[in-house]
């Protein structure tokens, strides 16, 4: 294996292992946070044709550094188009968008993921931010790709809100609501492996875990069973090429951390 | 169409195409006339208590604050907030109490920075009453279908999620496809606030970089003020017709405000003040600490250019814009957490 790193922390892991999943000569529509960095780190090695959009407007930038925010100046920096929110919803709508990429803050599991309030809307525990562009890129993008931490409160066995569509209760009620035919999550990678979905049930699956992570640990840190892929792979630890590349990108650590 | 759902959440800004198309006949002018007042009077004239409000650009992106700070200085109040890519410009209104009602696509967040601590308490205490939820491009449509002066416009986004449910969207069944769709009501916010690079006295405006919802947005409000970095002449409208975002007849007011998106980021010109906004998200983590950022930044000064010297002057505005233009790398508070 090229170079492999001996040192790195989680989000680099992250990072790197989401950045092999996006496909060269497709679109991507990014959201805050790792999602930005992740694709970014893919356009820079394997995926030099990949599309990035952002829901301000901006695509295809070539910024040196990360954007702080999904709408400033960096996502259109150098780009081919500095265009509009109603241009890149309708785009994805219609049909543009191979992948969604986003972060979340609870998950069930059939991947509807929560950002909005944990305990009752009307008087919540805890107000999470909202949607944001969120639940259009999961409703719309053909497959959603998501990074997050995982925990037990984090990956429930029913979410407190659906704020962005998964497969909702089970096969075909995506499309029975009027969701895009064929469209939904695709990957889920938090810290310990990959997940994927099972074409049948729809059903949160593991596909991967990171290296020296056990399965053990996947369902101690699950809230629902954990139904585990007959050959479960080990991901590629990241080399020290694409560190560097993401210190390049982010070198104040803002989202890769230090 | 068989109506197959109906969203719980507060219809706020909607009007009957009929009652619009008579509001704009009888109240927008298509005079060419000159516009220019200060960014008292346009708040004093254009922003009253109780209206339905809406800032262009993207929450701590291109927004127009002298006019933001000018509505916490009149103490304008009982305001209803388009929360529709909201970040820094919610917060200081929600934590100076001026925002009590806010129907959110996006609210409460910095983005990376974290999320925020005085809008979060408000919606936790009961003092912002969240009034119905969307998404980003629910937002943006519900301004399209105000634009286009029609009750309402389809899309896709939205189907089968709770975000749907506490929306004021509807659900019906398509009659050409026989699929479900997401109805989204027009909005036609009272008054709508951006900030641009360049307008002539007459509101003929450019914007520079990526418009975002300022399109539609400028179309759907019922009043738009514009706060600009730079008064053109006409003539330069003229030239370039193809650059013209926003024509004059959609404007009621010009206020000539250069570094008016501080402490947002004005693409090309200058980049987020970090510090500051660091500085309100570390005082506005409890209330006495919010009071004291607006006795300094708000109270405390007559108006913008005395605020522009309070948060660093030249100097600041200086470096700003080099770490905009990539020529010197951004630092903030925020990073060494």
């Amino acid at each position: 294996m090229a170079n492999q790193a001996t040192a790195y922390n989680p989000r680099e892991l992250q990072a790197c292992v989401a950045s092999k999943i996006l496909e060269d000569k497709r679109s991507v529509f990014v959201g805050t946070g790792l999602p930005m960095i992740a694709a970014m780190l893919a356009e820079r090695t394997h995926a030099p044709g990949l599309l990035i959009l952002f829901e301000a407007g901006g695509m295809g930038p070539q910024s040196p550094v990360l954007p702080i925010s999904v709408g400033d100046s960096r996502t259109f920096y150098k780009g081919i188009a500095a265009s509009s929110m109603h241009d890149t919803m309708s785009l994805t709508q219609a049909g543009y968008l191979d992948y969604g990429f986003l972060g979340a803050a609870q998950m069930d599991v059939y991947g509807n993921i929560n950002t909005t309030v944990i305990g009752d809307w009307d008087r919540p525990k805890v107000r999470f931010p909202g949607s944001g562009g969120a639940n259009d890129v999961g409703s719309l993008c053909q497959r959603t790709i998501i990074i997050m931490g995982q925990d037990k409160r984090r990956f429930v066995e029913k979410v407190d809100f659906i704020t962005t569509p998964g497969y909702l209760d089970g096969p075909g009620a995506r499309e029975r609501a009027g969701l895009p035919e064929g469209s939904g999550p695709h990957r889920v990678i938090t810290q310990l492996g990959v997940f994927g979905f099972d074409q049948a049930t729809k059903r949160m699956v593991l596909l991967a875990l990171h290296p020296g992570k056990t399965v053990d640990e996947v369902q101690e840190n699950s809230g629902f069973e954990v139904t585990v892929s007959d050959a479960v792979e080990t991901t590629d630890p990241p080399t020290e090429e694409e560190l560097r590349i993401l210190h390049e990108i982010d070198p104040t650590g803002m989202s890769i951390g230090k | 169409m068989d109506i197959l759902m109906e969203g719980e959440g507060e219809l706020i800004g909607w009007h009957d195409p009929d009652e619009n198309r008579k509001w704009i006949l009888q109240n927008k002018s298509r005079e060419l006339r000159d516009k220019r007042m200060s960014v008292r009077e346009a708040v004093d004239t254009f922003v009253h208590d109780g209206d339905f409000i809406a800032f262009g650009g993207f929450g701590h992106i291109r927004i127009a604050m002298a006019l933001l700070y000018e509505i916490i200085r009149q103490g304008k109040r009982d305001l209803v907030m388009a929360g529709k890519t909201a970040v820094h410009d919610v917060d200081l209104l929600i934590g100076s109490g001026c925002v009590n009602r806010i129907e959110v696509a996006y609210a409460f967040g910095h983005e990376l920075r974290g999320l925020s601590p005085a809008g979060r308490r408000a919606v936790e205490t009961g003092q912002c009453k969240v009034v119905a939820e969307t998404s980003n491009a629910g937002y943006q449509w519900r301004f399209m279908a105000g634009m286009m002066g029609v009750p309402f416009i389809t899309s896709r986004n939205m189907l089968g999620s709770d975000t749907l449910k506490k929306s004021s969207c509807k659900v019906v069944k398509d009659p050409w496809s026989g699929k479900p769709v997401c109805l989204i009501p027009a909005a036609y916010p009272d008054v709508a606030m951006f900030h641009v690079p360049r307008c002539d006295v007459y509101g003929n405006a450019q914007i520079d970089g990526t418009l975002i919802e300022d399109f539609e947005l400028a179309r759907a409000a019922r009043r738009l003020i514009i706060t600009t970095e730079e008064i053109i002449d006409i003539e330069r409208i003229r030239d370039e017709p193809d650059r013209t975002a926003i024509p004059f007849f959609l404007v009621d007011a010009v206020c000539e405000v250069p570094y008016g998106a501080h402490p947002t980021e004005m693409p090309y010109l200058y980049f987020f003040d970090e510090d500051h906004i660091g500085e309100w998200l570390r005082l506005s983590k409890t209330p006495e600490g919010a009071r004291d950022y607006f006795d300094k930044y708000v109270h405390g000064v007559q108006d913008f250019d005395e605020y522009l010297e309070r948060v660093g002057g030249l100097k600041k505005l200086s470096y700003l814009k080099r770490v905009e233009q990539f020529q010197e790398p951004m630092q903030a508070p925020w990073l060494k957490k």
